[in-house]
């Protein structure tokens, strides 16, 4: 493995996790359970998706073969992404949108925390300007885990199952491989290790605030290797949606 | 047609025309958005910068650079768009602060402020009301009409007011 195609790699799981989260969201789009939640969904969206753009635009860049950040999120099958598996699993209702968004908030915090130490440029400028954007997501989703685990009866019930569905694709989060270790080794990479660390203390006080439970491991039932291009089924789905037009249409400007 | 040659300084001067089209109140130079200009190789380098990563208003600022700068006889220039250092409300000035507030948005606070620490708890401080002064209000959404900005309302004057987030 050379310096550039771990690069290359490494932007491109940024850049995936970003885009198909980002995605997910849009989804949300005229559907919000209230019209605040429509307008906080969008802007969420908008703030991942913008940040994918930079890292499409570094790996285009980087493979030097004349594409572009679009031939990167349209012009990729469900193998060729990288993805968290987290970020694909469908919205369900606002309980697993909110757990799901808060596991990824914290996660995404810490990371780029560490990432903006990078001695890579396009990575820090990357984490510097996307880890303020992270932060408000994470306060918005903290919220909402304080508002329905500790609401009603019902809505704690919902939120609990939410987490304990999500928790099978938390190993995947810090699944680190040859890409993390031989960029970590450069000063690039995060230390996912250090990401775990913090990551589990935050979402232990919230999830405790917000009278749940922390989920226990399962034991031979976590899933991971989105780092390999795994990914569940959902994956295929939201890319046969967001990939439609330009692939149907090759070229389209409007 | 030669491009007429103009000192930086002019340039700068000609783009503090652009504003931001979701809030015309401010142009770009006072929203730190325009971050520099210099002449490199006979062309002029236009470097900005997104407030949010994924603001939609950044194409009609960069269409709008074009504008103000064609119809000025200036052909030569090229606009960078950079990411770091990453944008903050702390570039805003006082005097643009007071042009949001006079528009009837809450300005930004110092960005200063530690986020995760206040996320973790729980901690939230009232923001004063452009029209009244008044820290009697409360927050009614976190995410606005734009990226840049939150709901709230006042309780003393019974009136809806934007913020502009700090960033």
């Amino acid at each position: 493995m050379t310096k550039q195609e771990a690069l290359i790699e490494y932007a491109l799981r940024l850049g995936d996790t970003s885009l198909i989260l980002g995605h997910r969201l849009s989804e949300w789009c005229g559907h919000g359970p209230l019209l605040e939640e429509d307008i906080a969904m969008t802007n969420i969206s908008l703030d991942l998706i913008g940040q994918s753009r930079q890292m499409f635009s570094y790996a285009a860049q980087l493979e030097d073969k004349g594409h572009d950040e679009d031939y990167m999120a349209f012009h990729r099958d469900a193998r060729q992404y990288r993805n968290l598996m987290m970020a694909e699993q469908p919205n369900g209702d606002y309980a697993v949108t909110t757990a799901r968004q808060f596991l990824m908030s914290a996660y995404l915090v810490y990371l780029y925390e560490e990432l903006k130490n990078s001695k890579d440029e396009n990575i820090r400028a990357f984490a510097e300007k996307s880890l303020k954007e992270v932060l408000y997501h994470l306060r918005h989703s903290a919220d909402w885990m304080l508002r329905l685990g500790d609401g009603t009866e019902e809505s704690n019930q919902r939120l609990q199952v939410a987490l304990e569905d999500l928790w099978f694709f938390t190993d995947d989060l810090f699944d680190a491989d040859a890409v993390d270790d031989f960029l970590l080794k450069e000063g690039i990479a995060a230390d996912l290790t250090k990401v775990k660390n913090k990551w589990n203390e935050t979402i232990n006080k919230v999830i405790t605030d917000a009278k749940l439970k922390m989920p226990q491991p399962l034991t031979g039932f976590m899933r991971k290797g989105s780092r390999k291009g795994n990914h569940t089924e959902y994956l295929g789905h939201l890319l046969a949606d967001m990939q439609f037009l330009p692939r149907a249409y090759p070229g389209t400007k409007w | 047609m030669k491009a007429v040659q103009l000192d930086k300084s002019e340039i700068w001067d000609l783009l503090y025309e652009v504003k931001d089209p979701e809030v015309p109140v401010l142009s770009i130079a006072e929203l730190g958005v325009l971050r520099d200009i210099t002449f490199e190789n006979e062309n002029y380098i236009i470097t900005i910068t997104p407030t949010y990563s994924g603001c939609p208003a950044m194409r009609a600022i960069e269409d709008e650079i074009i504008e103000v700068l064609h119809a000025n006889q200036i052909d030569n220039f090229k606009i960078k768009t950079v990411f770091s250092p990453a944008w903050t409300t702390d570039w805003m000035s006082n005097e643009a602060k007071q042009k949001l507030k006079d528009y009837g948005i809450a300005p930004p606070e110092k960005s200063t402020f530690d986020h995760l620490a206040s996320i973790l708890n729980k901690k939230k401080t009232p923001t004063t009301c452009p029209f009244c002064n008044s820290t009697n209000t409360k927050l009614t959404s976190a995410f606005g009409s734009t990226a840049c900005k939150a709901l709230h309302y006042c309780n003393n004057c019974n009136q809806p007011f934007e913020e502009f987030k700090c960033h």
